[in-house]
């Protein structure tokens, strides 16, 4: 098995014909290789496409049969995600991020440690900042719920958050900015003054490895000054 | 730390419903903020069948004034509004401040106040799935000469040598909180001082909770509603971190004179630790130089360091010389 991560014995994963595609060869060739293509771009046309990519049963949890007590959760579920509702198909077992990133590919939001300890997977959840890497998708159901992608305005203008970071050159690698733009809108949505002390505060649940906060602090500050 | 392994989901809305879950399926975890469960199902060191989350049951949930004075906080309240709220934050502030010191803003705006004193230690070895005696064996690998026990015990190891990990339970323990439990048919209240148990009584769990128990709820009564509180934690980063030891000070002072006072440590044991010596030493003394010097001699007696967790103990005698020298206003 040649997936994404390390090959999970106590999951069921599907057989071949899912996962794999005869080349033209007649070779096999597992089809989640995206030779050409960006991998966002290759993540957007898996999602969209609905193609199964090798290791979804690891990702996906394809394995769960049907509910076997009927008082356990259905797994078809709504979703309001930047103000659009999608009704997905989710495992009860499945994470916000896997969810977010995967199913409706909004990849802005990153996954991190994968353990609530890094921020780089910050959503907001009816205004309220969550790690989505450590919630589960059925518990956030029927909520509103932001990523990084639905923080500017829909015509493509910046949110200030956004502007200011770019101005104070706040990112350096970019790995963390997707939790941190949303840490910092969540405050000044209910701060808008916030001192800086209170934006150390907000930003304090966002590591940083290249360890630019000090920039992403001004940038909440110069945001503060503007919205 | 990887994809969880599968499991139902139970949402139920009611607690009648959450128990006949409980009752059905053997193993069936409850969940409520899931800070501290998730972990466990990512590492794949518990693989419960079936995980019953309790959050949508609408009597769990809430902060109420209770008739003596005192709070009833719903389990299921997080620690946010737990840190934010008027009532708290007037009668018992060392509460709000400890709930506000845990982990970061996204964990305290799902993280659970009873999640907070239900879970489970942090000690490492036991985290990563080792097979001590907290997980069945018959060994400890934190309690080596080379082993890494920065964080653990001084006190009362019995085989395992871990420590409460949390915030808010030297908190409500200092508070005499008192937590309300549904055990079967029956409404059963604990005193916050036998909620957690030791390895001596029970190496496997941190709490008196069995299997299909339900935390309903703490009720902190008004007996230390308005009185002078105070609250430290020493952790190696001021986010995120778990504390290396935190105490919880609840006092009266009349005319200069300390009349009552109650003193909780955490982190230096498997259960919150009174410091009964300090109590009995300070009530009826004047805070001041002469008493901290006597607060920092008892403070820490009988600690019994491991390899690596002996500064520990001065830390935990400055906490609490820290503590009463708030009081000196
Ligand atoms: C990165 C990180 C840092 C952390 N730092 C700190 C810290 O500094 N200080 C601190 O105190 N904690 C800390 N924690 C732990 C975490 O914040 C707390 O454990 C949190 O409050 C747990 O609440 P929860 O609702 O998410 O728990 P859950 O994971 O939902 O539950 C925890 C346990 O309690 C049981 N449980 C929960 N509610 C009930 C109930 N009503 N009845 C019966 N059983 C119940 C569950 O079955 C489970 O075993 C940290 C956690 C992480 C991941
Ligand atoms: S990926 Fe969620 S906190 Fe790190
Ligand atoms: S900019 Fe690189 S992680 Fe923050």
């Amino acid at each position: 098995m040649d997936g994404i991560g390390p090959f999970d014995p106590t999951v069921g994963y599907p057989p071949g014909p899912a996962i794999r595609e005869i080349g033209p060869d007649g070779s096999k060739i597992p089809l989640w290789k995206p030779l050409h293509m960006s991998r966002r771009a290759f993540l957007r046309g898996v999602v969209c496409s609905g193609t199964v990519i090798a290791g979804s049963a690891y990702l996906f949890s394809t394995a769960t049969a049907a509910r076997a007590d009927a008082r356990a959760v259905e797994r078809m579920l709504r979703l309001t995600v930047n103000g659009r509702t999608h009704t997905v198909d989710v495992p009860p077992n499945e994470t916000l991020a896997f969810t977010i990133r995967y199913r409706l590919g909004l990849t802005g939001t990153k996954i991190g440690c994968n353990s609530a300890e890094c921020g780089a997977c910050n959503v907001m959840v009816g205004g309220m900042t969550v790690y989505s890497c450590s919630t589960l998708t059925h518990r956030v159901r029927d909520k509103e719920i932001t990523t990084v992608e639905g923080i500017a305005r829909p015509d493509g203008t910046l949110h200030p958050v956004q502007q200011a970071f770019i101005d104070e050159l706040a990112p350096q690698c970019g790995f963390c900015t997707p939790g941190m733009v949303v840490s910092a809108v969540a405050l000044l949505n209910v701060n808008p003054k916030p001192t800086i002390e209170e934006a150390r505060l907000a930003l304090s649940g966002n590591l940083c490895r290249c360890g630019a906060y000090d920039h992403y602090l001004r940038g909440v500050m110069t945001a503060a000054e503007r919205v | 730390m990887d994809v969880m392994h599968n499991f139902e989901l139970y949402q139920p809305g009611s607690i009648a419903d959450a128990q006949a879950i409980l009752a059905d399926v053997k193993d069936a975890w409850i969940i409520a903020g899931g800070k501290d469960s998730l972990d466990w199902f990512k590492e794949r060191v518990k693989q419960p069948s079936a995980l019953v989350d309790i959050t949508g049951i609408a009597e769990l949930h809430g902060i109420a004034a209770g008739d003596d004075g005192g709070l009833w906080i719903g389990a299921t309240t997080t620690l946010t509004e737990v840190a934010e709220d008027g009532a708290v934050r007037d009668k018992f502030p060392m509460l709000a401040k400890a709930a506000s010191l845990v982990a970061s803003p996204q964990i305290r705006h799902l993280g659970t106040i009873g999640g907070n004193v239900s879970q489970d230690t942090r000690c490492l070895y036991y985290r990563d799935g080792f097979p001590c005696y907290r997980a069945g064996g018959n060994t400890c690998y934190a309690n080596t000469p080379t082993a890494m026990n920065r964080e653990h015990t001084l006190y009362e190891a019995s085989r395992c040598v871990a420590v409460t990990p949390s915030d808010t339970a030297p908190v409500l323990v200092a508070l005499e909180a008192v937590m309300l439990i549904q055990r079967g048919g029956a409404k059963v209240e604990v005193a916050a001082d036998d909620f957690f148990i030791g390895p001596d009584i029970d190496i496997t769990r941190m709490t008196v909770l069995q299997r299909g128990d339900i935390l309903l709820g703490i009720r902190v009564p008004g007996t230390w509603a308005g009185s002078h509180q105070y609250f430290e934690k020493a952790a190696d980063r001021a986010s995120w971190d778990f504390p290396l030891v935190n105490i919880a000070m609840a006092a009266r002072t009349e005319g200069g004179k300390i009349t009552a006072a109650s003193m909780v440590c955490g982190a230096v044991q498997c259960t919150p630790r009174r410091l009964s010596d300090v109590e009995s030493l300070i009530v009826g003394e004047a805070p001041g130089a002469d008493l901290e010097g006597l607060v920092k001699r008892v403070a820490a007696r009988g600690a019994r360091p491991l390899t690596f967790n002996q500064f520990k103990k001065p830390l935990m005698e400055n906490l609490a010389v820290r503590a009463v020298r708030s009081l000196a206003v």
